[in-house]
């Protein structure tokens, strides 16, 4: 509809161009204006049309599909009768899914608030350091950044080995270190899994919210500081009361990217850990839930895409509205420099 | 010179087409082959070279997928309508899934007349339990058993222990003299299930517990189930310390090095240790009886099926392939070339250990939850490997395994249901 009528103005618009010695001059400025809105469209069409396919095609119809799919009964891999709202019934009330979904969704929770504390703290102060501009600083900065330009996959393997109870690096670190009592089946102890792959992740994420904000920290004018200086703030006082506030744009990024990647948390602990989320589910995860009852388990491989997909319309759902709601209360607190 | 080139030009695209259709019109049928079996890939195009060689019509190509990956992506292909016309196919719940829906071909003694010497139990695997039809020709047994190395029972004076309490005095000398004794590890939870599989038959009495359990005369809460499930706990000694931690790749790295004397394993690791290292000298025994004396039970299970699509355009040439993996040339290739046992009857195993497994098969139990409990979701396998691997940890008592793995069933397996 609207790319028809705006070729149609466009082309209007050309016509009346060649016409229009004859015309008054206002009549004539209009029309221009008039044209340059249409080109404007235009432009704007050729710019958001791809993009908008795209998502169209990748994001809003899987995301429907799976909606549809919810609602109907399947028979292995054959979809059946329409069931409504079965499969979140099953989903709530059948053993042992409701167990697995709030054990999953607890994980994901544990993870976003350990990554929160341990990956973006760390990130704060090593971008307050640098900000400092110490001595070597660009090098640090490449090697902070470094594990993330690796793959995934590849860091998942490298700390597969390193964890490795019997030939790992890290137990045997440990051993030399002469604390060998410490050492531990990491990713096979149901009380330690979950925190080493949070822990692996942050290794690997570190340098980009380090990077955020050290950025953030940088486009901070420097008479504000100054100024806070001439005060008599201290350092401390000059980070907290002045540095912090402005930095909120840059956490309110980090909070949802961190809160988005760690409820769609899904490659390492499958590269990791495999889908069962071994050991007894202690690095269960909503993606990995979801992936496992819609594809099956790779040892028996039957599938549930009934309860599959009703779990994908819920973790949409949370993500959608918890994201949301929380964009707007994060944007509130953030302070335009004045 | 201009005209000439253009009737040049018109009598080459003209005999380009007729030569097309000729060559359409003698074209062999071409079927393709799904299967999950990568490392196999070799044996499979030796296989199938022998059937195209008597069928100069139809050419069979062997396309194998990453294992983990398969299931998605056969399922996303039938499902739209396409996928191979021969199938590599799980056996028993991994079957129903895609039988139960129609996508497969049902096969029976008419159009494939070789399925009548299959024995009952083997078929079992290929039989959907929707129609009772068999949906597929058998193509392997597997059997759960304990590989030991000779060279290090040697060594240390030991002999393959006949009873649980021999089991335990090798495992505490082997452990004494610093050895590892198993390789086995937990980071895996169907390494576990397998090493249920080998080690509690032998205590809850085999195939009469299984019948029991599959008709509902009782559950998973069985003392007899949760006291031949408490033996496995004795065993953690004697694997390696942070066992929790080692995964399925290392237990295998530990038995081919030979850093560990036993591995607790499935009949399909064989050809895999024989390739890793040739100097390895191994046999096998099943999971020792209580009393020495007694003939220990094996499970076993049919370890899948070859089908047909439903949707394949050649279902007559399809037929064919099909009737010739159920031929003993083709079980004796399959053996001969994978080190495996076919489920083709009358096949002669040549390799010495093989041989021990076809011995020990002679009192084979179905592997309880693969042959039982793994038509739908939850999966008695599932809930077992991770209440195992709760077991392990120290997080629950084999009672509340039982309980857990009743209570998961309970959900679609009616016998359970309120108990």
């Amino acid at each position: 509809m609207t790319v028809g009528r705006t070729g149609k103005e466009q082309a209007g618009a050309l016509t009346v161009r060649g016409r229009d010695t004859a015309r008054g001059g206002v009549a004539r400025a209009r029309r221009r204006r008039l044209s340059l809105r249409a080109t404007r469209r235009l432009w704007l069409l050729v710019f958001l049309g791809p993009a908008t396919a795209l998502f169209a095609l990748f994001v809003t119809y899987p995301i429907l599909s799976a909606l549809a799919y919810s609602l109907f009964a399947w028979e292995g891999i054959g979809r059946r009768e329409f069931i409504g709202l079965g499969n979140f019934v099953r989903l709530f009330q059948t053993f042992p899914y409701p167990r697995l979904l709030v054990n999953a969704f607890w994980h994901n929770v544990l993870v976003f608030v350990l990554t929160m504390v341990v990956q973006n703290g760390t990130a704060l102060g090593l971008a307050l350091l640098l900000a400092r501009d110490p001595w070597g600083a660009r090098v640090y900065r490449v090697i902070f950044f470094l594990p993330v330009t690796l793959s995934l996959v590849i860091v998942g393997f490298l700390w597969l080995l390193f964890l490795n109870p019997v030939f790992g690096a890290v137990n045997k670190a440990l051993a030399l270190a002469g604390v060998g009592h410490l050492a531990r089946p990491w990713l096979g102890d149901p009380h330690t899994a979950l925190v080493a792959l949070v822990l692996v992740n942050a290794w690997r994420w570190l340098g980009f919210p380090t990077l955020v904000f050290l950025a953030a920290i940088h486009a901070i004018p420097e008479e504000y500081l100054e100024a806070a200086r001439i005060d008599g703030a201290g350092e401390g006082a000059v980070v907290r009361h002045v540095v912090l506030p402005l930095l909120a744009p840059a956490v309110t990024i980090i909070v949802l990217l961190t809160f988005l990647g760690s409820f769609n948390w899904f490659e390492l602990p499958y590269v990791m850990q495999g889908v069962a989320s071994a050991p007894d589910r202690a690095t269960d995860v909503l993606g990995l839930l979801f992936y496992r009852t819609a594809f099956g388990e790779v040892d028996t491989g039957l599938q549930d895409i009934g309860i599959g997909s009703a779990i994908a319309v819920l973790m949409f759902a949370l993500l959608g509205s918890v994201s949301a709601v929380a964009a707007v209360l994060l944007r509130r607190r953030e302070v335009e420099y004045a | 010179m201009r005209r000439r080139l253009v009737a040049g030009l018109l009598v080459g695209v003209l005999l380009a087409v007729l030569g097309a259709a000729a060559a359409r019109a003698q074209q062999p049928v071409r079927l393709t082959f799904w299967s999950w079996r990568v490392e196999d890939k070799w044996a499979y195009d030796r296989m199938i070279r022998v059937f195209q060689q008597r069928n100069p019509g139809i050419t069979v190509e062997f396309i194998p997928y990453k294992a983990t990956e398969y299931n998605t992506i056969l399922s996303s292909a039938l499902t739209a309508g396409k996928g191979p016309d021969i199938i590599h196919l799980r056996a028993y719940g991994g079957l129903e899934t895609f039988a139960a829906p129609g996508f497969i071909l049902p096969l029976d003694t008419t159009k494939v007349p070789e399925l009548r010497r299959f024995p009952l139990q083997m078929l079992a695997g290929a039989r959907s339990r929707k129609d009772g039809q068999i949906y597929g020709v058998p193509f392997a047994t597997q059997t759960l058993v304990i590989y030991y190395n000779k060279k290090i029972f040697a060594q240390h004076n030991l002999s393959v222990p006949r009873s649980w309490d021999e089991f335990l005095t090798v495992l505490r000398t082997l452990k004494e003299k610093g050895v590892l004794p198993l390789a086995n590890g937990g980071k895996e939870g169907w390494t576990l299930e397998v090493m249920a599989g080998v080690l509690t038959p032998n205590f809850y009495g085999g195939t009469s517990f299984y019948e029991a359990v599959i008709r509902g005369h009782t559950t998973f809460k069985d003392p007899k189930f949760t006291n031949a499930l408490a033996k496995l706990l004795e065993l953690r000694p004697y694997m390696a310390d942070g066992f929790m931690g080692i995964d399925y790749a290392t237990m295998q790295q530990l038995f081919i090095n030979e850093q560990a004397a036993m591995f607790i394993g499935g009949s399909w690791e064989i050809g895999f240790f024989k390739a890793q290292n040739r100097n390895l000298d191994f046999g096998v025994f099943a999971g020792p009886p209580e009393k020495p004396g007694q003939v220990p039970w094996v499970s076993s299970f049919a370890d899948g099926n070859y089908g047909i699509n439903a949707k394949t355009p050649y279902p007559e040439q399809a037929v064919k392939f099909i009737r010739f993996t159920a031929t003993t040339e083709w079980g004796q290739m399959f053996t001969d070339l994978l080190a495996q046992l076919s489920a083709v009857p009358g096949v002669v195993v040549k390799d010495p250990v093989l041989k021990q497994v076809q011995a020990l098969n002679r009192k084979a139990t179905p592997y309880i939850m693969l042959v039982g409990f793994r038509w739908q979701t939850p999966t008695g396998s599932t809930l077992l490997q991770n209440a195992l691997q709760a077991m392990l940890a120290g997080r629950m008592t084999p009672v509340q395994v039982g309980e857990e793995v009743t209570r998961g069933l309970a959900s679609w397996f009616e016998p359970f249901r309120g108990r």
